[in-house]
């Protein structure tokens, strides 16, 4: 355990003056991820956001080497980088221990993403892989993804005269990543902060490729207030939609159970992309969210039992 | 002198494989496609055997495969992968990242028929798609050639004045898996003309942090693709010396083309690679009858050496350029138009026509060549020619 005086003196990577929106998840959850890094790190990042916004040319906010490729390819390209270390490494023409991160949003991870990913977490590279989630592709206008919620409304799953936003479920993706044999997969809520950075720590000391899942509200895609971004975090949590969870060498431990488990429209209700589901007709629906939150948290706790 | 070398029966694959074993990179990321495979099987080889240091990174794909071979490269490594046809294809939008963030790395590319229809064989639509992604385009006859140019690449690439990706291309299975005699070059030889990658900036580098790959908007992008356009016009130069230089270790000489019996020419075919070495046998035919005939094999497609090529036929009198690939744009290969506007500004220009051949692997033969110089002597007597550009060899 860190105090939050320890950690505030840690050095960032990511300067102040970077042009992401206020109440951006983004950047919080790559300030407090580096913080667990513990040496100076090497940052990939995909395309997206958080690319676009902090590295404006001649400008940059990454007081780290930074590289970014494309989209679809983060997860190829720090395999890339961390091969060049290993290589230059045992040549002795590198002697610094030097960690290695890419991040990426959903749909640079979930999606687009999904196979330079898998790739480099099944050949172990030893990076830590972090996805950024806030649930739609916001840098071009809050798309829906792989990893938007049902029932939200995005300009690609609109809410319409018969339709009630999107239709399909998240993909799990903590959890495929976890299927892949990884040392540590786990996944975050800035809201808590020392859970985080434990987690962080773990996956940069795992000794091989480590994921981690971090929910990261966007304000304009979410349409919430910019000031509760961190609340957002938490409702998230405490209403069992985002559950706090690592996976070492495959045992499971809940790493957050919230005392009393808020109903998820607690989290629903405060987001304007959910807005729709309130009006009458749509209660079956709001039930069925329920109904789906419930039984992943069951069966989440049901694999930790099972493996421990 | 040229070095005491070792003459070996081998493939085009495993001549391109021991140059890159020579070379000894820090990483290879590559994935299998035939026909290059052999090329990466022959590699692994030698990682497994312990005869080379490099990293290799047996990536999922080859987008990752360029992917990881720009992350590896910008990460300060002496960097490399290889492909063909689908492969090279599925890297398009990695290979303008390479050539934008102007790192030197060098690929073997067998050249391959994309689908579709699906076709294994040789014809150049892979690499003819990539003259516009910035990467210089060296192209070999033989498995000797593919071996020399590779090890030279080496140097053009990370030529200071140049700083860009480069492509060595031979045919596949033509060249990649016929057997021919290969001298290859002693080890140290090869370490020693290849030399240490220095790069300036990279991302190893923690005490000199660098961004690679930011966001650049309207106020920039010109001056950097400007500067990659300069550095593609100062490669010429550097090819030249790097091919003196090599003559120098290996006795074997290169140019940007290979004239063969040009001197005195009326009526001469232009043609890449390994389709070069059967126009070579009908020359020597139709010299043996006493005809004007030669032959000219482009070496370098980028930067296309458009003076060099007008200068070296201004004697000809009637041109065929053969090309390996469509391009669909109706108007012929993309040689042939390349070629043909670069005698635009020309005092004196031949006859030229245009051919499409050897598509999907089919074989073109010193008959079809033949053909060829005969479609060319129709056209001198009737002063212009019968058709601008034809498909040699197909059933209509």
């Amino acid at each position: 355990m860190a105090s939050l005086k320890e950690l505030s003196a840690v050095p960032e990577v990511l300067a102040s003056g970077h042009r992401l929106c206020a109440g951006c998840g983004a950047p919080i959850v790559v300030r407090q991820i580096l913080r667990g890094a513990k040496a100076p790190v090497v940052v990939t990042n995909a395309t997206g956001c958080l690319e676009v916004s902090t590295s404006v040319y001649p400008y940059s906010s990454w007081n780290s080497p930074w590289v970014h490729t494309a989209f679809e390819c983060a997860g190829a390209t720090a395999s890339g980088v961390e091969a060049a270390y290993r290589s230059l490494k045992k040549q002795g023409k590198v002697d610094k221990e030097i960690k290695f991160v890419a991040f990426g949003g959903d749909g640079g991870t979930y999606d687009i993403g999904f196979q330079a990913l898998s790739g480099a977490m099944e050949r172990n590279h030893n990076l830590v892989y972090v996805c950024y989630d806030n649930g739609a592709y916001m840098n071009t206008g809050i798309q829906r993804s792989s990893a938007t919620p049902k029932g939200a409304d995005t300009t690609t799953s609109p809410v319409g005269k018969v339709s009630t936003g999107k239709r399909e479920n998240r993909k799990d993706l903590t959890k495929i990543m976890a299927a892949h044999g990884i040392p540590y997969a786990a996944q975050v809520s800035p809201a808590h902060w020392n859970d985080l950075y434990q987690k962080a720590e773990k996956a940069f000391s795992a000794g091989g490729a480590a994921f981690i899942n971090a929910i990261a509200p966007c304000p304009r895609g979410w349409r919430c207030d910019s000031k509760d971004t961190i609340e957002m975090c938490r409702l998230a949590v405490d209403t069992c939609f985002w559950p706090l969870y690592e996976i070492v060498e495959g045992k499971v431990r809940v790493t957050y159970k919230p005392r009393v488990k808020r109903p998820v429209v607690d989290f629903l209700k405060p987001q304007g992309r959910f807005r729709h589901l309130f009006q009458p007709g749509n209660e079956g629906l709001l039930e069925e969210i329920q109904k789906d939150v419930d039984r992943n948290w069951e069966r989440l706790l049901a694999e930790e039992a099972l493996s421990n | 002198m040229a070095n005491e070398q070792r003459l070996a029966a081998m493939t085009g694959n495993e001549a391109v494989a021991h140059a890159l074993r020579q070379i000894d990179p820090d990483v290879i990321a590559a994935y299998p496609i035939t026909p290059q495979t052999d090329i990466v099987q022959y590699y692994s080889q030698f990682v497994s055997d312990g005869l080379v240091k490099t990293e290799m990174v047996t990536v999922e794909s080859e987008h990752s495969a360029m992917s990881a071979t720009i992350g590896a490269s910008a990460a300060g490594a002496r960097a490399m992968t290889a492909t063909s046809s689908q492969g090279l294809a599925l890297m398009w939008e990695m290979l303008h990242i390479a050539s934008g963030y102007r790192l030197p790395i060098v690929m073997p590319v067998v050249n391959r028929a994309l689908s579709g229809p699906i076709n294994i064989h040789c014809d150049h639509s892979d690499t003819m798609g990539a003259l516009t992604t910035g990467w210089i385009q060296i192209y070999a006859e033989s498995a000797q050639e593919a071996y020399d140019n590779a090890i030279q690449a080496v140097r053009i690439a990370e030529d200071p004045r140049v700083l860009l990706p480069t492509m060595v291309c031979d045919d596949g299975f033509i060249t990649s898996h016929g057997i021919e005699n290969v001298s290859l070059l002693p080890d140290e030889v090869v370490k020693g003309f290849v030399g240490e990658y220095k790069p300036s900036k990279f991302l190893l580098n923690i005490s000199d942090p660098v961004t690679v790959g930011p966001l650049v908007l309207p106020d920039y992008y010109t001056e950097l693709k400007f500067q990659q356009a300069e550095a593609m016009k100062a490669a010429k130069q550097v090819i030249l010396e790097v091919a003196e230089e090599y003559a120098k270790i290996s006795g074997r000489k290169y140019g940007l083309f290979e004239e063969y019996k040009m001197d005195d020419a009326e009526r001469v075919v232009v043609v890449l690679s390994s389709a070069a070495g059967t126009a070579k046998a009908v020359v020597n035919q139709l010299r043996a009858k006493g005809e004007k005939v030669g032959l000219l094999k482009p070496r370098v497609l980028r930067p296309f050496p458009a003076e060099e090529l007008v200068a070296a036929l201004s004697g000809a009198k009637a041109v065929a350029v053969m090309d390996r690939a469509e391009t669909f744009s109706t108007q012929g290969g993309q040689l042939f138009t390349e070629l043909r506007a670069a005698f635009y500004d020309a005092p004196k220009r031949p006859l030229m026509r245009g051919y499409v051949f050897g598509l999907g692997g089919r074989d073109t033969t010193v008959r079809e060549i033949g053909k060829v110089f005969e479609d060319l002597r129709g056209d001198l007597e009737r002063g212009s020619v019968s058709e601008k550009y034809t498909h040699l060899d197909v059933r209509v």
